[in-house]
């Protein structure tokens, strides 16, 4: 899964989408997805980041980060 | 070995242009950690999730300023503990002890207020459905009896035939106050001339006492105004009754209805901002009285029964996270373990919900839902609402008043009730139900055994 190319993520976790003119904000840990998906890490690589860096089980990491991906995808942001 | 980062779960937000919630600018939702000193975590851990809690000093600190409010303002004030707003014995003996008589509405709340060793001569007995011996009791107890209609004049006539005491007895007056709906279904019409008519036929008895006048215009009152329209017609049948009979009515009682600080569903501010103050309200009541034409050498007793407004503030619940999920729509659900069987005033109020732990400024619009399997089991419909985890605690604020009287036993067992005193120690108040509270009750035929 990729970000769309032409999609802009700021330092601070601000999201333009030039497409459709909507930004959004991210928190701290959607904002460490975003960018991990920008330059291209896969879904494990994000998941075992997410594990050793942060205070969350795995299976509580899975189950939020498909539903952060469903989440870009709903909002057009992602590409396959 | 490096230490982890705090993790909480990764969300993205559309910006709406013009919301005042701008990126970089949204209020951080405040936590409560601690009630009265006493941590919310600790009192989980050691009394269970979901449980309520009760302050004391808040309580006791909301009463006194209720009682200032109106004692700085007229002669001789009494307050009388509503109990049907929460008439768990260890809330009503702190009233009580604050000096706050009993107003009860049934057989079962008088007996309660007898069993917490309020004597009769200080309860107000109120309400449509006072059974033959519950008035044959309050005539022997010399309770006040607040005459709801017609049918219980006469019973309670009959009743002084054969009784050695002479009832003590008010009226319940409904009136036209402008405030709509009105409520009519209780006591006497003022407008139409049936109290009048009532308090006639109870002076030209000679059977029974008129020490009262009582009315209870509606609750949640947003405005003291009708308040003093009350106050003037109640003292004007004083003044007809003294007239006409030479008889002085020894109190005025205006009953309940106070708003609380609790934001009412569809409120645009909150109810915290917008209701009116105790001093809003005496001053209302008291100068309507002070400016009739009672007599200013005896002038009645202003009787309250004040309800929400008093205990409101002193209860929360206390729980936690059962579930995240999202909604079909995109919307964040969060399931938690109070339902409305025991928070039934989420029916009526946009309950204060806060986390207990530090959390950071992100929150997402989010439906919060009870554990019933029940659609009617919401919480909050929408509010906006920091990103809990999965067995992380919760607190609800100002739930005192009609929880632990409405609540219902519905699908789950009612929790432990915690009183937190004023030196901060904990006590349960009521013990939470087991199975066998509720199947203690039931009887199976044995041919089903
Ligand atoms: C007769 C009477 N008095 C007092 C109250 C207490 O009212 P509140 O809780 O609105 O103050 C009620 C509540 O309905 C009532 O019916």
């Amino acid at each position: 899964m990729k970000i769309r190319n032409n999609i802009a993520v700021s330092e601070t976790g601000f999201v333009f989408d030039p497409n459709s003119g909507d930004s959004f904000t991210l928190n701290e840990t959607g904002k460490q997805i975003l960018n991990m998906l920008s330059e291209g890490k896969t879904g494990s690589e994000i998941k075992h980041f997410f594990i050793e860096n942060f205070e969350v089980e795995v299976t509580t990491f899975e189950n939020n980060f498909s539903e952060f991906l469903m989440m870009l995808q709903g909002l057009n942001l992602v590409e396959e | 070995m490096t230490t982890k980062k705090r993790y909480e779960r990764p969300i993205i937000t559309k910006i709406n242009a013009g919301v005042t919630d701008k990126f970089g600018m949204r209020p951080k939702m405040p936590i409560i950690s601690k009630i009265e000193g006493v941590a919310i975590t600790d009192i989980i851990a050691k009394y269970g999730s979901p449980a309520f809690v009760i302050s004391e000093k808040t309580i006791r600190k909301t009463y006194n300023e209720a009682k200032r409010a109106f004692s700085t303002r007229y002669p001789n004030v009494q307050f009388a503990w509503s109990y049907k707003t929460n008439y768990l014995d260890a809330v009503c003996q702190i009233f009580h002890s604050e000096g706050a008589w009993a107003e009860v509405v049934s057989g079962f709340e008088y007996d309660k207020a007898i069993a917490n060793g309020i004597p009769g001569n200080k309860i107000l007995f109120n309400g449509p459905d006072k059974s033959k011996d519950d008035l044959i009791k309050a005539v022997e107890n010399g309770a006040f009896i607040h005459l709801d209609h017609f049918d219980e004049l006469y019973e309670l006539l009959s009743i002084a035939d054969t009784s050695k005491k002479r009832p003590k007895v008010a009226i319940r007056v409904n009136m036209d106050t402008g405030v709509y709906p009105l409520w009519d279904r209780f006591g006497f019409n003022y407008e139409n001339g049936e109290a009048w008519n009532a308090l006639n036929r109870i002076m030209l008895s000679e059977k029974m006492d008129l020490v009262g006048l009582h009315t209870h215009i509606g609750t949640y009152m947003m405005t003291p105004d009708p308040y003093a329209v009350a106050a003037s017609k109640l003292a004007e049948l004083a003044v007809r009754v003294d007239k006409k009979y030479n008889h002085k009515i020894k109190y005025i009682d205006m009953g309940g209805g106070f708003a609380s600080k609790n934001t009412l569903k569809g409120a645009y501010l909150p109810g915290k901002d917008t209701c009116p103050s105790f001093d809003q309200y005496a001053e209302a009541i008291t100068n309507a009285l002070i400016n009739s034409e009672l007599d200013p050498n005896k002038m009645p007793t202003l009787f309250l029964e004040t309800g929400r407004a008093l205990i409101d503030d002193a209860g929360y619940l206390v729980g936690t996270v059962l579930a995240n999920k999202r909604l079909s729509n995109g919307r964040r659900s969060m399931i938690v373990d109070v339902g409305v069987n025991m928070l039934f005033t989420s029916f009526w109020y946009e309950h204060e919900i806060y986390p207990v732990k530090e959390v950071s400024a992100n929150a997402e619009d989010t439906t919060i839902y009870g554990p019933l399997c029940m659609n009617i089991d919401v919480i909050r419909d929408v509010i906006k609402f920091p990103l809990l985890q999965k067995d992380d605690n919760y607190v609800i604020k100002r739930i005192g008043a009609y929880n632990m009287t409405q609540w219902m036993q519905f699908i789950t067992l009612r929790p432990n009730i915690v009183l937190i005193d004023i030196n901060g120690n904990t006590h349960i108040i009521r013990e939470k139900e087991t199975n066998e509270s509720l199947t203690s009750h039931e009887r199976v035929p044995a041919y089903l055994k």
